[in-house]
């Protein structure tokens, strides 16, 4: 199956701004539409993510260097990427690389605002946010207050 | 068409302005902050003039009058103060607009209101906190979030003219609340200044595009 091939393929693409996980972990891949002109459909992070065009092309270059360049590249806004979308195994990846991985919307559920981070280094609950834009659109800065390290938390979207 | 230009000008001309502050903002999270807001307007504004026609062309090769952005986007960010209340009452008004725009028959602009909706409940979150600490702040701080106000308050009869009439109950009542935490009083009524949408601008429109559009029209097509 051409999808199951091309998922296989691009679950060894590393995202281009934390490249521990890999696109499809992210999951930015939609779907694979097979047909004449098959397409892989992914979708954006944040509007305005810088890293859109990086992704595109990585995709790109991966399909090429599988034989499959007569695949197209689709972007779809709908239904809109969620933060609920990165795998578990993402999420365990990007906490070894000391990013706080985003609440899932069960535990966002039970509270107005999110709950203090566990920090990335010493797994502590007792955390305070710095600042809620960090360094790409989709963190935030936090801080913790055991072992006084600042580090990025993945931001609930 | 109309439509698509008034929402893609929008976020073009505020994530330019904001823009600015990069590098000159209060400190390194605010700026930080700005940034990223800037952003993601950045990033509305593509979605919105890709559907318009060709966004890039339509960024770079229009004139002042060619633009149908509200007159509140392009006033300038002024102090840090005057930047959060032009941001607060542009953020709270785009979320509550998104929000009706993402339910809409569109389906186009639907997906894109129901994306950037959801960082917009960022911004204008960001933009209430920080209303609140200058309004209960020091004397100073208080004085500016006010004289800030004031300088925008004209600018918010547009946002709701037209079809966005029926926003206006929503966005008061949330201006109120925030308002009311931050100790501070609505600013007085004013006569409000419309002509935006109509492609009437102020005269800070023009100085913005001299600066956004200066490679473009200097070196046709020049790419990176």
């Amino acid at each position: 199956m051409l999808a199951d091939e091309i998922f296989s393929l691009l679950a060894q693409v590393p995202d281009p701004e934390i490249p521990v996980i890999s696109l499809t972990e992210l999951g930015i891949v939609r779907e694979v539409r097979e047909g004449a002109t098959p397409e892989v459909v992914i979708t954006p992070t944040y509007s305005g993510c810088p890293a859109s065009l990086v992704i595109q092309q990585s995709i790109r270059a991966a399909l090429d260097e599988a034989g499959l360049g007569h695949v197209g590249i689709r972007t779809e806004l709908s239904p809109a990427w969620t933060t609920d979308w990165i795998s578990a195994p993402g999420r365990e990846k990007l906490l070894a690389y000391g990013i706080a991985p985003p609440e899932t919307a069960e535990g966002r559920l039970k509270r107005l605002d999110e709950a203090p981070a566990i920090c990335p280094q010493c797994r502590s609950p007792n955390t305070r946010e710095i600042s809620r834009f960090g360094s790409t659109p989709c963190k935030a800065l936090w801080r913790c207050l055991d072992c006084a390290e600042p580090f990025d938390r993945f931001k609930c979207l | 068409m109309e439509n698509l230009l008034r929402l893609g000008d929008d976020a073009l001309i505020l994530g330019h302005r904001l823009s600015e502050w990069c590098g000159h903002a209060p400190t390194l999270e605010v700026d930080l902050a700005l940034a990223n807001i800037g952003l993601d307007l950045l990033g509305q504004a593509q979605f919105f003039l890709g559907l318009a026609g060709d966004a890039d062309a339509l960024a770079y090769r229009r004139d002042a009058f060619e633009f149908k952005n509200c007159l509140l986007v392009e006033q300038p960010n002024g102090d840090f103060a005057r930047t959060i209340a032009r941001q607060f009452f542009f953020s709270a008004w785009q979320e509550i607009l998104f929000r009706h725009l993402a339910a809409g028959d569109d389906k186009n602009i639907a997906a894109i209101a129901a994306k950037a909706g959801k960082e917009v409940t960022y911004h204008a979150r960001f933009a209430a906190e920080w209303l609140v600490r200058l309004g209960d702040g020091t004397e100073e701080s208080r004085r500016r979030m006010t004289d800030g106000m004031d300088w925008c308050w004209r600018f918010v009869d547009e946002l709701f003219a037209d079809d966005n009439a029926s926003l206006r109950p929503e966005w008061d009542a949330r201006v109120d609340a925030v308002l009311a935490e931050a100790g501070l009083p609505r600013p007085a009524k004013v006569r409000g200044i419309t002509g935006g949408r109509d492609g009437k601008h102020t005269e800070h429109l023009g100085h913005i595009l001299a600066d956004m559009q200066f490679l473009q029209r200097a070196y046709p097509d020049a790419v990176w």
